[in-house]
């Protein structure tokens, strides 16, 4: 990639929007995982009996917490994958198109 | 004993190993399992002829490493979740659940929240850098000759380590399913692997893997099913029932040994966290697809079956309790005091019989064999390429050399890797080998992830920052492991005052310090070298984002 390619698509805008809009999406995606398994292993460490406490039948806060963690590590990468083909792969066609578009 | 070590044991669960020495003193080998043999045998054939089909396909470089690029992203998430899911962490969670219930649950959840991680940060510019190997992407603008050394370092380490245990664990828990000797199974696994590898590269390890993944899921789908079927498909009777018969009652839903010691619980979670994210035959994965788009796709499909199977060994592991745990006829002598037959890795493979009989068993049997099959040949794969295109391609040869040739080193590195596996397999057949997978896991989080990741997304890494931060973090991981009470006391034998390093896994020091080490050798380094190469960040990062460029490298 030329100097000349690489500020074009430096100064589009859409580049600009791609770039702020997926890291601060993943970011905030990852935050939100490190923070769930991190707080679900310190109750595990510090807080065991809670896990062992009963909700229905045999069927015990640990193990909805459990099955939500994994649940939700499913959704939220789904819901990842979702907005990244709609939003940012539009997004990065664009920015290839103009800026394969102009260098020709 | 040290409070630490209760962690040790689910280690095994990772790979394969500690069905170790304990599983074959308990039972005696089985007889030899027809059922299982023959299904294995189909499977083999199969995949042999799948391995023909591939040679004819494997012309390039491209081609060896990354399947031609080719492979969608259902299909790579399927061949990711294979890799992921090896016989012990279907025999050794199922077992963990089977012996203290909840505690199961608490590493099955570990082992995959790295994926949401690797998804959100890693996966597109990862696939939009690399071609071959994750150290294509780590020397990308910084010097090549050092970071490639440096990675393929690490890359070998790991895939070491992650190796043995497989071959002991296969050796072992094809002796205790199939009746064959272990001499003979090392033997048959290796040669095998050779044969997928050597001839068929990436596409033949790539469909391998999707073959025994299927398999894997069917067969953990159908237990469940049939093991549900038993309580007319209402989990909580099941749960119920799995507190009253357990000699543990309601204990079982209690984490267990986990909270003996909340620092090494922290360490453990750290290292299969971001370890995920630093195992070269995980990383090499994402360059067989086409773009980031589809890496995209593997990820999310990857963390669904994973997560899926997982949820499938709890229930296989609460299934045990019920229907393996009070039978003698699944015991030593009948004798319930005297533990399962074959082992503690055993609850899967009882209760496949309990609920479909030998055809069952010998299914779940084959199943097993063709799993530890299908992850060494990924290994074994990972491993070659850091020799041939880091080490021979580019170190050496500094890239003068031709695509034929570089082929060939690969396909000699397989061969000889396949040899020294073997070899190591009979050599430590008698060793525990359980703490070689949480090295290995230990390692790709403190070596290989940080120079992944912040050369990926930060700009003021350089050369002389990455090799020090890198080297720090491989050398203290496996120093602070040696050191630990599971190698120094368990595996070694010496005193336990040795054993200065009180937690199960180094984790949360040495990936810290080798993040650390990375930045201060990078921010106070003032070369001309240094200046370049936080310059050409900016170029690289739109690459990683926007994929321009990529076509240009994938034809050179």
């Amino acid at each position: 990639m030329d100097e000349k390619m690489l500020a074009r698509i430096k100064g589009d805008p859409n580049y600009q929007a791609l770039v702020k809009e997926r890291s601060s999406f993943g970011w905030t995606l990852a935050i939100i995982t490190l923070v769930l398994y991190y707080g679900y292993i310190a109750i595990v460490a510090f807080a065991p009996a809670l896990i062992a406490t009963k909700v229905s039948g045999a069927i015990t806060v640990g193990i909805i917490m459990g099955a939500a963690l994994i649940l939700l590590s499913i959704v939220l990468t789904g819901i990842y994958v979702l907005r990244a083909n709609s939003r940012y792969d539009d997004l990065t066609r664009a920015i290839v198109a103009s800026a394969t578009g102009a260098a020709r | 004993m040290s409070r630490a070590l209760p962690l040790a044991a689910p280690l095994a669960l990772l790979a394969s190993p500690a069905f170790a020495a304990e599983a074959i003193e308990a039972g005696a080998r089985q007889d030899t399992n027809w059922t299982a043999i023959l299904i294995f045998g189909a499977f083999v054939l199969l995949t042999l002829g799948i391995t023909y089909w591939a040679a004819r396909r494997t012309r390039t470089a491209k081609d060896f490493y990354a399947a031609g690029g080719g492979v969608s992203g259902f299909q790579n998430g399927l061949a990711i979740a294979g890799d992921y899911m090896s016989a012990a962490s279907f025999l050794g969670i199922s077992a963990a659940v089977f012996s203290s219930g909840y505690y199961g649950l608490i590493y099955s959840i570990g082992f995959l929240v790295g994926w949401p991680i690797i998804m959100f940060l890693m996966a597109e510019p990862l696939r939009n850098l690399g071609r071959f190997t994750f150290a294509d992407v780590a020397s990308y603008r910084l010097s090549a000759t050092p970071i490639r050394a440096m990675a393929a370092t690490g890359t070998l380490i790991t895939v070491a380590f992650y190796l043995i245990a497989q071959m002991v664990g296969a050796g072992q828990l094809i002796e205790l399913l199939f009746g064959l000797p272990y001499l003979w199974a090392v033997i048959i696994v290796g040669v095998l692997m050779i044969l997928y590898v050597t001839f068929g590269g990436m596409i033949a390890t790539t469909w391998v893997q999707i073959i025994k993944a299927g398999l894997l899921l069917a067969g953990a789908t159908l237990m469940s099913v049939l093991v549900l079927a038993k309580f007319g498909f209402d989990f909580n009777a099941l749960l119920t029932k799995a507190v009253e018969v357990h000699p543990k009652h309601d204990a079982i839903m209690l984490p267990g040994p986990a909270v003996a010691n909340p620092i090494s619980a922290i360490s453990f979670g750290m290292a299969l966290m971001f370890g995920t994210a630093g195992l070269p035959h995980i990383l090499m994965r994402f360059f067989t697809v086409g773009n980031a788009k589809e890496a995209r796709k593997s990820v999310f499909w990857a963390t669904t079956f994973i997560g899926y199977f997982y949820i499938l060994t709890f229930i296989i592991g609460f299934g045990a309790i019920v229907l393996v745990g009070p039978e003698t006829v699944y015991h030593v002598g009948g004798d319930i005091a005297k533990g399962l037959l074959g082992g503690g890795n055993m609850p899967a493979i009882h209760l496949a019989h309990a609920v479909g009989g030998d055809l069952m068993k010998g299914f779940i049997a084959a199943v097993a064999f063709a799993t530890i099959l299908a992850v060494v040949s990924g290994l074994t794969l990972s491993g070659a390429s850091a020799v041939s295109h880091d080490l021979y391609a580019s170190v050496f040869r500094r890239g003068r050399v031709d695509e034929s040739s570089e082929i060939m080193a690969s396909r000699i590195t397989t061969v000889v890797l396949g040899v020294v596996a073997i070899y190591l397999g009979i050599k430590f057949e008698k060793v525990n080998v359980a703490f070689m997978v949480s090295l290995a896991f230990a390692i790709a989080a403190s070596a290989n992830f940080p120079v992944l990741f912040l050369s990926m997304l930060w700009k003021g890494l350089t050369t002389r920052g990455a090799f020090i931060g890198g080297f720090v973090g491989l050398i203290s991981a496996v120093v602070l492991t040696v050191y630990s009470p599971s190698i120094w006391v368990a595996v070694l034998g010496y005193d336990k005052s040795g054993a200065w390093f009180p937690y199960t896994s180094p984790a949360i020091f040495t990936m810290p310090l080798a993040f650390f080490c990375c930045w201060v050798f990078s921010v106070t380094d003032k070369s001309a070298q240094a200046a370049k190469e936080r310059a050409a960040f900016e170029a690289q990062y739109v690459r990683s984002q926007t994929g321009i460029g990529i076509d240009a490298v994938a034809a050179h």
